[in-house]
C-alpha cells in the first residue's frame, strides 16, 4: 500500500515550514499555503516527508495510507 | 411580458406523483390522510436477532430498488445502509432536511407538504441500521416548518408509530452548514462547519458513533419502497437511474417550482412540465450553484440521470434546472453566484478563504469590465483552488466557473474584445440570498 502526504487545510495556518523542508514536493500558493501533491511517496523521499510532518508547528501535515 | 414560445399540454404520467401524492392543496398532509394515501408504515417492530434478519431484508429491498441519494452525490442508498449497519458501535441516523442551495426548494416543499413520508423513512432507516437515536436537521430560520414537523412528530408519538423518537435539530441557515460533517460537528457541540476527513461520518460521526446521513427526499423514497417493493420503484425511471426525483425548475419557464419527474426525463421535457418556456433559452444551469452550465443544444435532449450529466461534464446535484434566457448574460449571473459562494466560505481553509474572492473578482472583471487578462487569471485560480479545502465548497465554485467559460465561450470572447454585453443590464435570474443590499 502506498503512502501519501496530506495537509489538513483547516489546521494549516501557512507557517511554511513544510515547503522550506521539502521544496522538492511542496510549493507555496500565492497566499502562503502549501500545495501538497496527492502522489505516492517514494522510499527516498519518505524520511524527508516524515521530518516535515514532525516539524509542522500546528500538526497539519500527515503521512497517510492512500485511500480510494 | 410573458410569451410562451413552446407550449404543450402537461402529460400526466401513470403512477405519478409518488412523493407528492395526496389530497389537493398545499397544506401539510396529516397522519390519517398520510396513511390513507400511502398505507401504514410497514415497520416490523421486532427486536434482537429477529430485528437483524428483517432489517437485512429491508436493506436488500432498498439495494435492489436502485435508489440513490437525492442530496447531490447520488451514492447507492442500500450500500450506505449496509456499510453503516456493519460498523462497530451503535449507529445513529441523521436526516438532512436543511437545504443549503438557494436555487433548490424541493426538500422544504416535501417536508412541509408530506412530513410523515420523510419521518417514515427516518424510522425505517433507523430500523435498518439498528440505530437508537434519530435526528432531523432543518434550518434555524425555518420556524414554521419546524413547528409543522414538531406537530407531526407529536402525532406519531401519540399513535405509537416509531420505535425511537425522532429529534428535531435546528442548524444555522448557511450554505456550508448544510454539509453533513458540519451538521455532525454541530450535534457534537461544535460549530456547524465542515470537518476534515477521515474519520468519515459513516464510520465515526455523532459522539464517535457510525452515523447514517441521508437527504430528506431519499428517506421519503425509502418509505415508499418499503411499502410497494423494489420492482414498483423501478417501474419509473430508466435502467441505471430508477424511480422518480424532485426537481426545482426556475428561470425562463411559465411556472417555476418543484416537480416530481421520472429519472431520465430529458431536460427539455422537464421545462415543459414547468409550463414551457417564456423566452428563448441559451443555457441551462444543472445541479445548482455547485453545478454546471450547459449550452441549450447540449442540454435539451439530455436525460436527467447522474450518468448522462456526467458524460457532458455536468452534475445532477440536488435536481436543479434553471433556464437562462438568451437576453441574460451568463457570465454576469456566474459572477454574482461566485461572489455569493465566496462570502459563504466557512473561513477555515486558506485556499478557499483567499482563492474564492480572487476567483469572484476575476469573473466579475470579465463580466463587467471585459478585462483582457481575466480568462488566464480564472484558469490559474481554478487550478489553485479546486480540491484544496476540507469540504467541496471550493471545488463546486470552480466547477461552476469553468463550465461558464465553456458554455458562454463566445460571450467571454465578446466581453474580452468589446467590453460587457447588454445582458448585464437585465435583472438577475439566479436567486442569491441577501443580494438586494449589494446592488
Amino acid at each position: 500500500m502506498s503512502e501519501i502526504l496530506r495537509v489538513n487545510p483547516i489546521a494549516c495556518t501557512g507557517h511554511g515550514v513544510c515547503a522550506e523542508l521539502l521544496p522538492e514536493l511542496i510549493e507555496m500558493d500565492p497566499w502562503g499555503y502549501p500545495i501538497v501533491p496527492r502522489a505516492a511517496l517514494t522510499d527516498d523521499i519518505l524520511p524527508l516527508a516524515r521530518r516535515a510532518v514532525a516539524s509542522c508547528p500546528v500538526l497539519a501535515l500527515s503521512v497517510q495510507k492512500e485511500s480510494h | 411580458m410573458t410569451v410562451a414560445l413552446i407550449t404543450q399540454p402537461i402529460v400526466r404520467q401513470a403512477g405519478l406523483p409518488r412523493l407528492l401524492a395526496g389530497p389537493p392543496g398545499r397544506r401539510a398532509i396529516g397522519l390519517l390522510e398520510h396513511e390513507e394515501t400511502h398505507g401504514p408504515l410497514p415497520l416490523p417492530g421486532l427486536r434482537g436477532r429477529a430485528q437483524r434478519d428483517s432489517a437485512d431484508r429491508l436493506i436488500d429491498v432498498i439495494e435492489r430498488s436502485g435508489l440513490t441519494g437525492r442530496g447531490g452525490a447520488g451514492f447507492p442508498t442500500g450500500r450506505k445502509l449496509r456499510s453503516v449497519a456493519a460498523q462497530r458501535g451503535r449507529p445513529v441516523v441523521l436526516a438532512n432536511g436543511s437545504e443549503g442551495e438557494p436555487a433548490s426548494a424541493k426538500d422544504r416543499l416535501l417536508l412541509s407538504r408530506s412530513p410523515h413520508l420523510v419521518l417514515d423513512g427516518i424510522s425505517l432507516a433507523a430500523y435498518a441500521v439498528g440505530a437508537d437515536r434519530a435526528f432531523l436537521a432543518v434550518h434555524r430560520t425555518e420556524g414554521r416548518l419546524a413547528k409543522r414537523l414538531e406537530a407531526a412528530a407529536e402525532a406519531r408519538a401519540a399513535a405509537g408509530i416509531d420505535m425511537i423518537p425522532i429529534e428535531l435539530v435546528a442548524i444555522p441557515a448557511r450554505y456550508v452548514s448544510s454539509e453533513q460533517s458540519a451538521i455532525v460537528q454541530h450535534l457534537n457541540g461544535g460549530p456547524a462547519l465542515p470537518t476534515f476527513s477521515p474519520p468519515r461520518t459513516h464510520e465515526r460521526g455523532y459522539n464517535g458513533r457510525p452515523t447514517l446521513v441521508n437527504n430528506a427526499e431519499t428517506l421519503a423514497h425509502m418509505a415508499l419502497i418499503a411499502r410497494h417493493g423494489d420492482q414498483w420503484f423501478r417501474s419509473a425511471g430508466v435502467p441505471g437511474a430508477a424511480g422518480t426525483m424532485l426537481v426545482t425548475v426556475g428561470g425562463a419557464v411559465a411556472r417555476p417550482g418543484v416537480y416530481e419527474i421520472e429519472m431520465g426525463t430529458p431536460i427539455g421535457a422537464v421545462l415543459m412540465t414547468a409550463g414551457g418556456l417564456t423566452e428563448r433559452p441559451q443555457a441551462i444551469l444543472t445541479g445548482g450553484y455547485f453545478g454546471t452550465w450547459l449550452p441549450i443544444e447540449v442540454a435539451w435532449q439530455l436525460p436527467l440521470t447522474h450518468r448522462d450529466l456526467k458524460s457532458v461534464g455536468g452534475a445532477l446535484g440536488a435536481g436543479i434546472v434553471v433556464a437562462l434566457p438568451d437576453t441574460s448574460c451568463g457570465l454576469a449571473e456566474t459572477a454574482r453566484v461566485v461572489r455569493y459562494l465566496a462570502g459563504e466560505t466557512a473561513g477555515q481553509c486558506g485556499p478557499c478563504v483567499f482563492g474564492l474572492p480572487a476567483l469572484a473578482d476575476a469573473v466579475a472583471d470579465l463580466a463587467y469590465q471585459g478585462e483582457q487578462r481575466s480568462l488566464r487569471q480564472i484558469d490559474m485560480l481554478a487550478d489553485l483552488v479546486a480540491g484544496r479545502g476540507a469540504c467541496k465548497h471550493p471545488d463546486g465554485a470552480t466547477l461552476l466557473v469553468l463550465s461558464a467559460l465553456t458554455a458562454f465561450e463566445a460571450d467571454a470572447a465578446w466581453h474580452q474584445q468589446r467590453g460587457p454585453c447588454y445582458g448585464i443590464r437585465r435583472p438577475p435570474i439566479l436567486p442569491v440570498p441577501g443580494d438586494m443590499a449589494d446592488w
